[in-house]
C-alpha cells in the first residue's frame, strides 16, 4: 500500500444501544482504490461503511468511540458540517432508491442542493453525470421522463450517476448488486472499474467471487471485529487467519 | 350429509356471499336514492300537460297532474293536481278522486303564466290591456301578449340595472362618506374643512341619488301592459307585464318546443336569482358560495394539515405525547359539527371578528363588519372540521415513503429540511390530495355548521364582484346544502318547493362530483409524475 491514505480509521468502535456492533477496528483506505469489505450478515460491515459518511447519526441509541479522518479530516470534528462530510463521501445503497422524479431531476438533485441554478451548468453535470455512469446512451432520449420507470440495474447506475454528480472523493456501495441479475451486475463492476481512478471507492458486498474481481484490497469482518485485511489477492489465496480461510471456503457464513 | 355442510363452511363459501351480500344491499341503496334524487329533480323542469277536469258537480278545475294515487296494482283512486293560482284559491295543489271526473280536456289554449309573485298561474288569456283599456281580446289577445313579451322583460332588466346599478353604487358610497364623517367627528373640531367637504360631497350624492330614483320611476311607468287570465274557476285575474317572467302553453307545444323549454329552465335554475323566498327561480348566488366556501377552506385546510402532518410524522419525537396528540386529531373528527359552528361563532366571530371590528372598523361600530357571519369564518370553521382528514391522509402518505428514499437525499449532503421540501412533499402531494377530496365532499356537504357562522337565506351580493378589493370575505352566503333545509322545510309553500329541493339537491351532488373529479384527476397527473413504488 504506497498510495497516499484517503481514510483512516482509528480504534474505531460503535454500539446501538448496549449491543456492541464493531469492536476497536483501525484500518487504512488508500486512495484511489477499490476496497470491499466482506464478512457474513451481522457482522458489521455495512455499519462500518456508514460510519465513514455518518449515517448512524440517524439512528437513535448510537454511540461511537475512535477516530475517522477523511482527506486529514477528523469527521467528528464538532466544527465539520455533516452535510459538507456528505458531499465529499457519496453513497449508493444497497437497494436502489431514485427519487421518485424524472431521470435529469435526480442526477441534478446534488447539484441544486451545492446551489447549481444556471440549466446549461445542470445540463452539463447531468449529462457528464450519466456518461460516467454508463447510462447516458440508454436515457439520453426521455431524461425527463420518471426514474422509477428505468429497469433495476439501470435505476442503480442512477444512483451511482446521482451520487457522482456532486464529485465527491469517495463512493461507498452498500452491497449495490445484491439485488440485481448477473448482467446487470457485470456492468455495475466494469463501471466500479473505470470510475477506480477518478474516486476512492469502498464497497460491501456479500459476494466474495465480487469482491475477488473488483478490488484491490479486501477486509474480512466476523461478529464487529476486523480479522483480516490487505490487498485482495494475498486474502484470497493466502488468508493469514484460519477464520478467513474457513469463511473464504465456504465452510460457514 | 353433516361432513359436506361442514366443508362448505370451511371453504368460507357462505361468508364470501355474505360479504357480497352486504355490499350489493349498500350498493342498492345508493342507487336507489340517487335514481330517486334525479327522477325528482329531472322532471321538475318539464313541461307538463295542464288537465281541465270537469267533476260530477259541475265544477271545472284544471292543472298538472303531478302524482296520482291508488290501491296496489289496482285503477287510480285519486289524482293531485298542481292547479297554481295561489292567490286566487289559497292552495297550490288539490287532490280529485278519480271516479268524480266526468270529461277530461287539454284544451291548446291554457297558458301557464310564471309571476314574480304567488306563483304560476293557469288559466285562458282573455285580454290585454294597455293603461287599463283593453287593446286585444280573445283569439287575437295571445298575439297580442306574445308580441309584448320581450318588450316587459327588457324593462324589468333596465329597472334591476338602475335598482342595483346606479342607487346601489350611490348607497354605497353614501354609506362610505357617512363613516368618514363619523370618524372626523370623533377626532374633534379640528377637520372643519374635511367635514364641510364630506357634507357637501354627500349633498352632490343625495342628488344623484334623486336622479336615479326619478329615472326608475320613469321607467316603471312605462310598463303598462296587463294581462288579463282567465281561470278554470271563472274568476279574471290581470296581471301587469313587469310581473310576468315567463309564458308557456304546454297542452300546445311539439316535443322539440318542451326539450327547448326544458333546456331554458334548467339554465335559468343554475344561473338565475332566487324568486319567491327562493321556492322559485334560479340557485346561482348558492352554487357560487359553495363552491367559494369550498375553495377557501381548501386553501386554508391543505397547507395547515400538511404541517401539522409533517411535524406529527417527521420533526416530533415519537412517544407518548405524539401518540396522544394523534388520537385526539383522529378523535376530532367525530365531533359533532355543530359544536364546531359553536366554536366557530364563539371563537372566530366574536374574539377574531370582534377584535378585527375594533381595531380596523371602528367608525361603523355598533354595526359588525367581520364581527358577524361571513365566508371567511364559514370557511375557516369548515377548516377546522376538516384537518383530520388531511392530516390522517398525509400521515398515511409520508408513512409509505420508503426510509431509503430519504437517506438517498441525506447521503448528497441534503439537510434533513431539503429533504423534507424537495423531495418528502412532491412524494406524499398524491395522499395530500386523497385528503382533500374527502375533506372537500365533507364540507361541501355540511349544513349545521354554517348556520351558525355566515350562512343565510337571501344574500344581497355574492362574496366575489367587481368592487375593490373584489374579493369581500366578511360578506355573508347562500350554500345549497343550507338552501335545501331552507326551501324544504322553511318555505311557505313546502309542497310547491319540494321539486326544488330535489334539483338543488342533484345539483349539489353534481358540484361534489365535479370538485372531486377535479382533484382526482390533478391526482392522478401528479401520480404519473412522482410514483413512488420503486422497481
Amino acid at each position: 500500500m504506497l498510495e497516499p491514505a484517503m481514510i483512516e480509521i482509528e480504534r474505531l468502535s460503535l454500539w446501538y444501544a448496549d449491543k456492541r456492533a464493531l469492536n476497536d477496528i483501525s484500518m487504512t483506505i488508500p486512495k484511489q482504490r477499490i476496497t470491499a469489505f466482506i464478512g457474513p450478515s451481522g457482522c458489521g460491515k455495512s455499519t462500518l461503511l456508514r460510519c465513514l459518511n455518518r449515517m448512524n447519526d440517524l439512528v437513535d441509541g448510537v454511540r461511537i468511540e475512535g477516530v475517522i479522518r477523511i482527506g486529514g479530516t477528523d469527521i467528528h470534528d464538532a466544527g465539520l458540517d455533516v452535510t459538507e462530510l456528505r458531499k465529499r463521501v457519496g453513497m449508493v445503497f444497497q437497494k436502489s432508491n431514485p427519487f421518485p422524479k424524472s431521470i435529469f431531476e435526480n442526477v441534478a438533485y446534488g447539484p441544486r442542493i451545492l446551489g447549481v441554478r444556471s440549466r446549461a451548468d445542470l445540463d452539463g453535470i447531468v449529462e457528464r453525470s450519466l456518461r460516467a455512469a454508463a447510462l447516458w446512451e440508454e436515457v439520453s432520449d426521455r431524461l425527463h421522463d420518471t426514474a422509477l420507470g428505468l429497469s433495476g440495474g439501470q435505476q442503480q447506475r442512477l444512483c451511482i450517476a446521482r451520487a457522482i454528480a456532486v464529485e465527491p472523493d469517495v463512493l461507498l456501495m452498500d452491497e449495490p448488486c445484491s439485488a440485481l441479475d448477473p448482467i446487470a451486475t457485470a456492468k455495475i463492476e466494469e463501471l466500479m472499474l473505470e470510475l477506480r481512478s477518478s474516486y476512492t471507492i469502498v464497497i460491501v458486498t456479500h459476494n466474495m467471487q465480487q469482491a475477488a474481481r473488483v478490488s484491490d484490497d479486501t477486509g474480512f469482518l466476523l461478529l464487529g471485529d476486523l480479522v483480516e485485511f490487505g490487498a485482495t489477492r494475498g486474502i484470497f489465496t493466502n488468508p493469514g487467519d484460519k477464520r478467513t480461510e474457513d469463511y473464504i471456503t465456504g465452510r460457514f457464513g | 350429509m353433516k361432513t359436506s355442510l361442514r366443508r362448505l363452511f370451511r371453504s368460507g363459501e357462505p361468508y364470501v356471499w355474505l360479504a357480497g351480500g352486504a355490499l350489493a344491499l349498500a350498493l342498492s341503496m345508493v342507487v336507489i336514492l340517487v335514481a330517486v334524487i334525479l327522477v325528482n329533480a329531472l322532471g321538475f323542469f318539464w313541461p307538463r300537460a295542464v288537465m281541465q277536469a270537469t267533476l260530477r258537480d259541475g265544477t271545472v278545475v284544471a292543472g298538472q297532474v303531478v302524482d296520482r294515487e291508488g290501491a296496489a296494482g289496482g285503477p287510480i283512486v285519486r289524482v293531485k293536481l298542481k292547479v297554481a293560482n295561489r292567490d286566487l284559491t289559497s292552495a297550490d295543489f288539490v287532490w280529485i278522486d278519480d271516479s268524480a271526473i266526468t270529461a277530461r280536456a287539454y284544451p291548446p289554449e291554457i297558458v301557464v303564466v310564471e309571476r314574480t309573485e304567488w306563483g304560476p298561474l293557469i288559466g285562458v288569456v282573455k285580454e290585454v290591456r294597455e293603461r287599463g283599456a283593453p287593446v286585444a281580446t280573445g283569439a287575437a289577445a295571445a298575439a297580442a301578449l306574445d308580441a309584448r313579451l320581450p318588450a316587459a322583460a327588457r324593462l324589468r332588466r333596465d329597472v334591476r340595472a338602475v335598482e342595483t346599478g346606479a342607487i346601489g353604487d350611490v348607497n354605497r358610497k353614501q354609506e362610505q362618506l357617512r363613516l368618514a364623517l363619523k370618524g372626523l367627528e370623533k377626532r374633534g373640531a379640528s377637520a372643519r374643512a374635511d367635514v364641510e367637504a364630506a357634507q357637501r360631497e354627500l349633498a352632490k350624492l343625495d342628488e344623484e341619488y334623486k336622479a336615479a330614483e326619478s329615472r326608475l320611476i320613469e321607467l316603471r311607468s312605462r310598463g303598462t301592459a296587463a294581462v288579463v287570465v282567465a281561470t278554470a274557476a271563472g274568476k279574471d285575474k290581470e296581471v301587469p307585464l313587469a310581473q310576468v317572467v315567463g309564458v308557456y302553453r304546454p297542452n300546445a307545444m311539439s316535443t322539440p318546443a318542451k326539450v327547448w323549454h326544458y333546456a331554458t329552465r334548467v339554465w335559468e335554475f343554475v344561473s338565475d336569482d332566487p324568486r319567491e323566498s327562493n321556492t322559485e327561480g334560479g340557485v346561482f348566488p348558492a352554487i357560487f358560495g359553495t363552491v367559494m366556501m369550498v375553495m377557501i377552506m381548501s386553501v386554508i385546510v391543505a397547507p395547515l394539515g400538511v404541517v401539522a402532518a409533517f411535524y406529527l410524522r417527521e420533526y416530533a419525537k415519537q412517544g407518548a405525547m405524539v401518540s396522544a396528540v394523534r388520537i385526539a386529531v383522529n378523535n376530532l373528527a367525530g365531533v359533532p359539527s355543530i359544536v364546531f359552528g359553536v366554536f366557530g361563532v364563539g371563537f372566530f366571530i366574536y374574539a377574531v371578528g370582534g377584535t378585527i371590528d375594533r381595531w380596523f372598523y371602528a367608525e361603523s361600530l355598533p354595526a359588525p363588519t367581520f364581527g358577524t357571519g361571513g365566508i371567511l369564518w364559514a370557511s375557516l370553521t369548515l377548516a377546522l372540521l376538516t384537518i383530520p382528514v388531511v392530516i390522517v391522509a398525509t400521515e398515511e402518505g409520508l408513512a409509505a415513503i420508503p426510509r431509503s428514499t430519504r437517506e438517498g437525499s441525506l447521503a448528497l449532503g441534503a439537510t434533513k429540511f431539503e429533504t423534507t421540501l424537495r423531495v418528502v412533499l412532491p412524494a406524499v402531494m398524491p395522499s395530500v390530495l386523497t385528503g382533500l377530496i374527502l375533506a372537500m365532499a365533507r364540507a361541501a356537504g355540511e349544513v349545521a355548521p354554517l348556520m351558525l357562522t355566515g350562512v343565510v337565506k337571501l344574500a344581497p351580493s355574492l362574496p366575489l364582484d367587481g368592487l375593490p378589493p373584489f374579493l369581500h370575505l366578511e360578506r355573508k352566503f347562500m350554500h345549497l346544502g343550507f338552501h335545501i333545509y331552507d326551501v324544504g322545510f322553511q318555505s311557505p309553500n313546502v309542497d310547491a318547493a319540494r321539486p326544488m329541493v330535489f334539483a338543488t339537491t342533484l345539483l349539489l351532488l353534481v358540484i361534489v362530483v365535479l370538485l372531486n373529479l377535479f382533484a382526482i384527476q390533478l391526482r392522478s397527473r401528479l401520480r404519473r409524475r412522482y410514483r413512488t413504488t420503486a422497481l
